[in-house]
């Protein structure tokens, strides 16, 4: 079953994705990405203009507990340029940024840059492989509980599909920490690492141990929507006159799903996956939280609640490039590989 | 209907979702007035009863205060639903401000369809937090915080349903006789619109609850000395190690239960009030 899906994805772009016309592409991508710029710098000027509305003094986060004159607080003060009005301060925090230089990280007493990047491997691995079991996983699902439409298994499916879609990711993280790590005692609970350990410290198995719940979670929760989408996209096909006429000239079974169905199936559900990235991140930030795993939404967290002012803007603007490039995937898929759209243009 | 259409037990949508309502304004009702009932200073702490697994006399057991868990959790149910309540209202309000709003011109349509952008690329959560932090957290920051990020697919829908009633006849005749364009959209839009701006804001509030809950969780929400889901189920992991496993299993189950209802609800009348299929 997993080689059909392999080669009908190969099949797809070979049948088109080598002679897509190069410029076209590269034109819409110029669009999207200038487009993408102008967005990024209002996110950055509004997250700037929230953070700085908010009551957090960073030079409080920055001393933290230990003694210092007046002078010592007035002398930072200015070199931060705390007093400063907004717009001189969002100014210079975009020709920071410009420069590559994100500032310094008020709890990891590191480059923000070098702090993200770290969390940001780590946050990958999670998510991608998650996203990448909840895509397969839930396509199947979707296209069982399609195809056997009202039967008991689509039944079952479908309140499965239902009752995850309304569960609190991190409630289910948390019952999946009870079972597996304090019942079963399969896999260490995660408390046992501070915060603000760095994930060079830990070894390879450590480190393996400590993924697989997390994405085992990500990876039952992510597949709801994809298996619900999958379903009703099925059998809205299986409705179409094409394939009742496959059906009447007498094919059944696999391979009808297989020449009718997947083939029709496919392109939509693997754009749905790619415009879920934003999802993806918000149920990685909850679950990092709960297996305390060493990720970018684990920093985002420490930085919001220790007031680490740079580390959280510069999460935001990371986590929005990665939307950004999740939804400009999907747009390409969408109209660029599709043949039918295509051959339209 | 066919969910659970049996050959004997034959209920139609229209019946089914008016029962599922009735069940959930019931279950909303009873929590509501509950949770308005019970004052939060008054939860008896016991400690002859800490951390007691669930049995008859408390059926969610008891934290390691000795305090009853059903009682909080009903309690930080009623919490939850205020906020959610709140929150989606207000979202809907902004969702049909600016769908109004981009109906007027194309240069206000393009600057609609560019906040929408921004809105919706930076994560939820983050954005989520980043509000709530710029409101100085609280119950008040964290029901902005959801409003300002939920409005966005009710404004998309509202927002192509506009366009398409200002290609009929009546709406561009108006114009022709030279009734204003905020005229067109309180007697023409408006009342056209309604059964969808209703729907959408009963599908908001299940996310409204849940981000809600999520943000407290993450120590982002209410303060500490609430009784919230996200309140309790965040100290409830401090006890998990030592197995007292109730603490964190029924008030998330309570709050899956709510968020399904509404869910269900929200969906069964979206299907009930669209033509194509409301006689299944």
């Amino acid at each position: 079953m997993y080689f059909v899906f392999i080669s009908l994805i190969i099949e797809i772009i070979f049948s088109g994705g080598l002679f897509l016309n190069k410029n076209k592409i590269l034109l819409f991508l110029a669009n999207r990405f200038v487009r993408f710029i102008i967005l990024l710098i209002f996110v950055i000027v509004l997250s700037f203009i929230l953070i700085d509305m908010s009551p957090i003094d960073p030079i409080k986060t920055y001393i933290a507990n230990k003694v210092v004159s007046p002078d010592q607080v007035a002398a930072l003060q200015s070199y931060w340029g705390v007093n400063e009005p907004i717009t001189v301060k969002i100014v210079n925090w975009l020709g920071n940024i410009v420069q590559g230089n994100l500032g310094n990280s008020l709890i990891f007493r590191a480059p923000v840059i070098d702090v993200i990047l770290d969390r940001f491997v780590a946050s990958l691995v999670l998510m991608f492989s998650s996203w990448v079991i909840s895509g397969v996983l839930g396509f199947v699902l979707g296209i069982i509980a399609g195809f056997k439409r009202d039967t008991f298994v689509d039944k079952l499916i479908k309140y499965y599909c239902y009752i995850l879609q309304s569960a609190p990711t991190f409630w289910i993280a948390l019952i999946v920490l009870m079972i597996f790590s304090i019942y079963l005692g399969w896999f260490p609970s995660g408390l046992g690492v501070p915060i603000g350990s760095l994930s060079q410290n830990v070894t390879f198995f450590e480190w393996l141990n400590r993924l697989i719940l997390p994405a085992f979670t990500l990876s039952i929760l992510g597949v709801a929507q994809i298996a619900l989408y999958t379903r009703d996209k099925l059998i809205g096909e299986m409705s179409k006159d094409y394939f009742l006429f496959a059906k009447a000239r007498g094919e059944t079974g696999w391979s009808l799903i297989k020449r009718h169905g997947i083939r029709n199936v496919l392109l939509p559900a693997i754009t749905l996956q790619f415009l879920s990235f934003s999802e993806l991140f918000g149920g990685a930030v909850l679950v990092e939280q709960v297996f305390t795993y060493p990720g970018i939404g684990q920093a985002a967290v420490s930085a919001g609640l220790r007031s680490d002012v740079p580390l959280l803007l510069g999460i935001v603007i990371f986590s929005a490039i990665f939307v950004f490039v999740g939804n400009t995937l999907a747009d390409v898929i969408y109209n660029f590989v599709d043949p039918r759209l295509r051959e339209g243009d | 209907m066919v969910d659970i259409a049996d050959n004997k037990f034959k209920l139609n949508l229209r019946t089914k979702t008016l029962l599922t309502i009735g069940i959930t304004v019931l279950v909303f009702v009873i929590i509501i007035i509950n949770s308005l009932l019970i004052d939060s200073n008054n939860i008896l702490t016991n400690f002859s009863i800490i951390n007691q697994p669930p049995s008859f006399e408390h059926i969610f057991g008891t934290d390691w205060m000795g305090r009853d868990m059903f009682v909080r959790t009903l309690k930080g149910l009623g919490l939850s639903i205020q906020i959610g309540a709140g929150a989606s209202i207000l979202s809907s309000i902004i969702a049909v401000t600016l769908a109004i709003l981009s109906s007027f011109n194309k240069y206000l349509d393009t600057a609609v369809s560019w906040i929408v952008d921004v809105f919706l690329s930076v994560p939820h959560i983050l954005l989520i937090i980043l509000i709530s932090i710029g409101l100085g957290g609280g119950a008040f920051g964290v029901t902005i915080a959801v409003a300002f990020t939920h409005w966005t697919s009710l404004t998309r829908v509202l927002r192509a349903e506009i366009k398409q009633i200002q290609t009929q006849d009546f709406v561009k005749l108006s114009g022709k006789l030279g009734k204003s364009k905020w005229w067109i959209a309180r007697k023409h839009i408006l009342p056209l619109t309604i059964t969808q701006i209703i729907v959408g804001t009963i599908l908001i509030f299940p996310h409204a609850i849940m981000h809600e809950a999520s943000v407290t969780f993450l120590g982002f929400g209410l303060s500490p000395h609430e009784p919230a889901i996200g309140i309790i189920l965040s100290e409830s992991m401090r006890y998990l190690a030592t197995g007292n496993w109730w603490l964190a299993l029924f008030p998330g189950l309570a709050l899956l239960i709510i968020v399904l209802l509404f869910d269900i609800v929200g969906e069964n009348i979206k299907k009930l009030l669209d033509p194509t299929n409301a006689n299944e």
